[in-house]
């Protein structure tokens, strides 16, 4: 068995783990990150895309909303290339309490969220599609985040640190020797084989997953899974993150995230963090509530849906998820458990993802009985491409791929037209990054996130991972069909209208033209997605 | 169905809400049908299409943001994309609105600008250059002349600039006097090319159109502003249009309905215009449900058999006949053909060509002259192969570039409509229809 042998082990290559382990690659410790599948597979590359300015927490979680606009200015420093200024408002709609913004002004005052109210006529000037009816505006410097690029840009800088991340490794077991956890073995899902890591220090940062992964070392960690659904509009219906100016619910927030305009969540309960449906009553909830912010959302083309489970650590079990805080949990298995060599950090917010990383990373240090200081807020995180050095004013904005491409007149070049992602960087994604997948890709690249949803690069970039890794042509073909099926998932939810023409021409293409079904090969691999369940029909 | 004669206008403008063209976008299903349809970018590397430039770009522009775009200038506008789009994507507008925010953004500046601009006013030219016609023609049209506007301007030194005419229009429209029997009324908009240029066409529409019954009314009016809207300054453009509306709508209220010859005007009055524009006002809308292309109209009379079809005298000859991209996106099939099919033994040979490729001033530009002739040569070796003596086309760039590609002389068809109604002809039909005479006596004669 292929063996490592570290300081710490960090699992789970979400925001959080990515994040411990770039903060203790800095402090000079010898780290190994973990992922089960590709870095943000979990919660980090299915959220909301919003980077909090606390906002929303500010009434009801006045602690979190403090740790938000900290970090929020925080991260707008280390990393303004992942993320962008768009602002944020605070709208009171006819369907919304109209005493509820003055306590939010106060709320905002109180726990230091910088909030101003603009006129109506001034919201309408800067986003002429939002409901009329409004009534009041708070601006707020609420930001859209990039969740794929901030959490390679970290694990980019955790491996010039010196840390290791390997993806594709899931932990099947952890070793324990008495009261101390000294390793895990880990099932290589690329290679098929298992890996053992032993360690002076586990760390777990496998969110919704912590009870799964603590359960292994056998401690009970009860983590409720909250599924959170989310729909993406075809393009941007607004350019500033909108909020409503209520206690928080659902469907009350649409992000503009790239391209896309995203209007999130829903809260349910699931009983598990990957196996649950997304359920049609959750995306007409989106329809109907985006509708009220945006008259004529409901007929607008939406291009996707999908979901992610929010990590609540609860010790004792309340029914409505909503009420648990915020607020992230470190757990030291030691004091708690008698558990030596084994903390859990999880919970939290991706906007606060730095701070749960430095405090777990403090206590890390005490572990092991040395002091580091921290500096992940100093030092600015690096740039992985070309195209991202388009910024206004040091941040990404919407229009920096097309500036890129018509000043290289790279136009001829495009591997994924609907996201503009050209041949170079589907090229570099492949070659330096370490995609095993065409999914992998998308994450590094946006690759087949547009309107056509794989329809046109599906093949190209195929025939590309063919060219540079020399696949048999039944791993490619297996590749092409894993894709497919991964795009399908979030497809299925929102099939009518324009998509539903859509995704007739790319079955067309796909099963008509050019037989994926049948190509040979494998029907899919371990690699593959894990479909949302069919809707469990209640009637 | 209408419920009164085409000839009385609609004096209620519609009230449905409209669509910025940006939102229709999201009804693009990237089938590439534009891309493969596209005129220009099947000869020219710089135009990446129509599908990357609207829905695609699309989806990367910011009205706040500084403008990014540059290829997109390389649009002609001439709309085939919209017209192959299978779900209705409003492409060509979507490119036009870009181009304005590159203009409004200052990404358009310096020489380009200024050339655009004065190749976007036929109005103000006209006014200025047709006086002095003999003179200014010299000017124009020897080659140091044009080597200057090349070097100081950047228009392309062989693109097809016109002539100035002797006299305009409108001065031949005062003095001429009208058939009696007149028993309703109709609203000519000549547009600048025949103001100033073209008189014969407008003198020919003015023929048929008395010669069914109508008393033409000539107001005052303006350049319909698409040269301006083509080329981004839609300021002026704007200016034009609400002087237009100003000017026309008046006869609207009285129950007259506007017919053009060209037929880039009306599609601006039609729907160019208020699209680009965001132009909806109740006054807009009366003067673009009012509008008519003159062939349109004309076939309209014919289908209700309001149009006098007797005294059509038979013209054995065979033409070539070019629809322009202008009039096909009127969307109304090919009404010209169809009017043209009315002349006795006269054959047409209908041209298949996408684009002539000058698409009003695009092809004057020095640096898309090149692109504009590559356009243009399937539509050139059409006309060339037929080896007639004259080509029928609607929109008057289009006739001055196929004539200077070919050497061919071309019409508008109203010119030879009227000519099959009698009335005399004008060059270069008239040296056609003489020679064609000639022969036919010589063939007598045999
Ligand atoms: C619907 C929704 C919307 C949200 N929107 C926002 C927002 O707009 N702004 C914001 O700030 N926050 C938002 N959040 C919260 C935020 O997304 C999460 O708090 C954050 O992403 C959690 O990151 P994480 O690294 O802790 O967990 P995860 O991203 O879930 O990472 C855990 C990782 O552990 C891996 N793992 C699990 N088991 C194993 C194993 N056995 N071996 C190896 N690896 C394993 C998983 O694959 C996963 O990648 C949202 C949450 C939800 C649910």
């Amino acid at each position: 068995m292929r063996t490592y042998q570290t300081e710490v082990l960090v699992i789970g290559g979400g925001a959080t783990g990515t994040g411990v382990a770039y903060d203790l690659a800095q402090r000079g410790f010898k780290t190994i990150l973990v992922e089960k599948r590709d870095l943000t597979h979990g919660t980090t590359g299915r959220y909301h895309g919003l980077l909090h300015s606390g906002g929303r927490y500010v009434v009801k979680d006045p602690k979190a909303a403090t740790e938000c606009i900290e970090e929020n200015r925080i991260l707008r420093r280390i990393m303004p290339h992942c993320l962008e200024d768009t602002g944020g408002f605070f709208v009171t709609t006819p369907w919304d309490d109209p005493d509820f913004g003055d306590r939010f002004m106060e709320a905002c005052q109180a726990t230091g969220v910088p909030c101003e109210e603009i006129s109506v006529a001034q919201m309408l000037r800067e986003e002429p599609l939002l409901n009329p009816k409004i009534s009041r505006c708070f601006r707020v410097p609420d930001a859209a985040a990039d969740s794929f690029l901030a959490t390679q840009c970290v694990a980019e800088a955790a491996r010039q640190y010196g840390a290791e991340v390997l993806i594709y490794h899931e932990v099947i077991r952890v070793i324990r020797e008495g009261d101390r956890v000294i390793g895990v073995v880990c099932h290589d899902l690329v290679k098929d084989e298992e890996v053992s890591i032993l360690a002076d220090m586990v760390v777990n940062a496998s969110g919704a997953w912590a009870g799964k992964i603590a359960h292994m070392v056998g401690l009970e960690v009860s983590v409720m899974p909250g599924k959170g659904v989310m729909v993406a509009a075809n393009h941007r219906v607004v350019n500033t993150v909108v909020n409503r100016c209520k206690m928080p619910s659902d469907g009350d927030i649409i992000v503009p995230v790239h391209t896309v305009a995203v209007i999130g969540t829903t809260d349910q309960r699931v009983a598990d963090p990957e196996h649950f449906a997304i359920e049609r009553w959750e995306i007409d909830l989106m329809l109907e509530e985006g509708d009220k912010l945006v008259p004529g959302f409901r007929q607008m083309r939406m291009l996707r849906a999908w979901a992610g489970v929010r990590p609540l650590y609860q010790e004792t079990k309340v029914a409505d998820t909503r009420d648990v805080t915020r607020a992230y949990t470190l757990l030291d298995h030691e004091t708690r458990d008698g558990v030596m060599g084994f903390i859990t950090i999880t919970g939290g917010k991706w906007t606060t993802f730095r701070q749960m990383a430095q405090v777990t990373a403090d206590r890390v240090c005490e572990k092991l009985g040395v002091e580091r200081p921290c500096r992940t807020h100093e030092e600015p995180l690096p740039a992985l491409f070309e195209s991202d050095r388009h910024t206004a004013n040091g941040y990404h904005y919407l229009g920096a791929r097309l500036t890129d491409i018509e000043s290289h007149k790279s136009y001829g070049d495009l591997v994924c037209e609907c996201e503009l992602a050209t041949r170079a960087v589907v090229e570099q994604a492949i070659r330096d990054g370490n995609a095993h997948t065409l999914d992998d890709i998308r994450r590094d690249v946006r690759l087949g996130m547009g309107p056509c949803q794989g329809g046109f690069c599906t093949y190209r970039v195929t025939g590309l991972l063919h060219l540079w890794r020399q696949t048999p042509v039944t791993e490619s073909n297996v590749a092409l069909r894993d894709f497919l099926q991964e795009r399908w998932k979030g497809l299925k939810p929102v099939l009518w209208g324009a998509q539903l023409k859509q995704e007739r021409l790319d079955e067309f293409i796909y099963l008509s033209v050019l037989n994926a079904d049948h190509l040979p090969g494998e029907k899919a691999s371990r690699l593959g997605p894990v479909m949302y369940e069919e809707e469990v029909n209640n009637e | 169905m209408r419920d009164q004669p085409i000839w009385k206008a609609r004096t209620e403008p519609t009230t449905t809400p409209h669509q910025p063209a940006e939102l229709t976008l999201d009804q693009c299903i990237k089938c590439n049908i534009c891309v493969t349809a596209c005129p220009v970018t099947a000869v020219t590397d710089l135009f990446p299409g129509p599908k990357y430039e609207a829905p695609q770009g699309g989806r990367f522009r910011q009205e706040t943001q500084p403008s990014t775009d540059h290829s997109i200038d390389y649009c002609s506008g001439c709309r085939v994309c919209n017209m192959v789009c299978p779900t209705g994507v409003r492409i060509a507008e979507i490119n036009a609105r870009v181009r304005a925010h590159m203009v409004k953004t200052g990404q358009i500046k310096g020489r380009a600008r200024l050339r655009n601009n004065l190749l976007a006013r036929p109005e103000t030219l006209g006014k200025l250059g047709q006086p002095l016609a003999p003179l200014t023609n010299l000017l124009l049209h020897n080659t140091l002349g044009r080597w200057f506007a090349h070097k100081l301007l950047g228009i392309a030194p062989h693109a097809a600039l016109p002539h100035f005419a002797s006299h305009k229009f409108s001065s031949w429209f005062r003095k001429h006097t009208p058939l009696s029997m007149v028993t309703r009324k109709v609203v000519y908009f000549h547009g600048c090319a025949t103001e100033y240029y073209e008189p014969r066409v407008g003198k020919a529409a003015v023929h048929v159109l008395e010669a069914n019954g109508f008393e033409v009314l000539v107001p005052p009016q303006n350049c319909c502003g698409l040269p301006l809207l083509s080329n981004g300054e839609f300021q002026a453009a704007h200016t034009y249009h609400e002087k237009n509306i100003h000017h026309l709508v008046k006869y609207i209220r009285q129950g007259y309905v506007i017919v053009g010859t060209s037929t880039s005007c009306t599609l601006t009055l039609k729907e160019e215009a208020p699209e680009l524009l965001d132009n909806f006002s109740p006054e807009a809308r009366l003067l673009a449900e009012n509008t008519y292309d003159l062939s349109e109209f004309l076939l309209l009379l014919w289908e209700t058999g309001d149009l006098n079809t007797e005294n059509l005298r038979p013209l054995p000859l065979t033409l070539p006949y070019h629809p322009p991209c202008q009039y096909r996106a009127h969307r109304l099939g090919i009404p010209s053909l169809e009017l043209l099919q009315l002349i006795p033994e006269l054959q047409i040979q209908l041209s298949q060509a996408a684009c002539c490729g000058v698409a009003g001033t695009y092809g004057y530009k020095q640096e898309k002259y090149e692109i504009a002739m590559r356009v243009g040569e399937p539509l050139f070796q059409f006309v060339r192969h037929s080896r007639a003596p004259l080509v029928l086309c609607d929109s008057e760039t289009c006739r001055w570039q196929i004539t200077r590609a070919t050497g061919l002389p071309a019409i508008h068809p109203i010119e030879l409509l009227a000519a099959a109604y009698g009335f005399p002809a004008e060059e270069p039909l008239r040296t056609v229809l003489a020679t064609y005479a000639n022969n036919q006596v010589a063939v007598e004669l045999h």
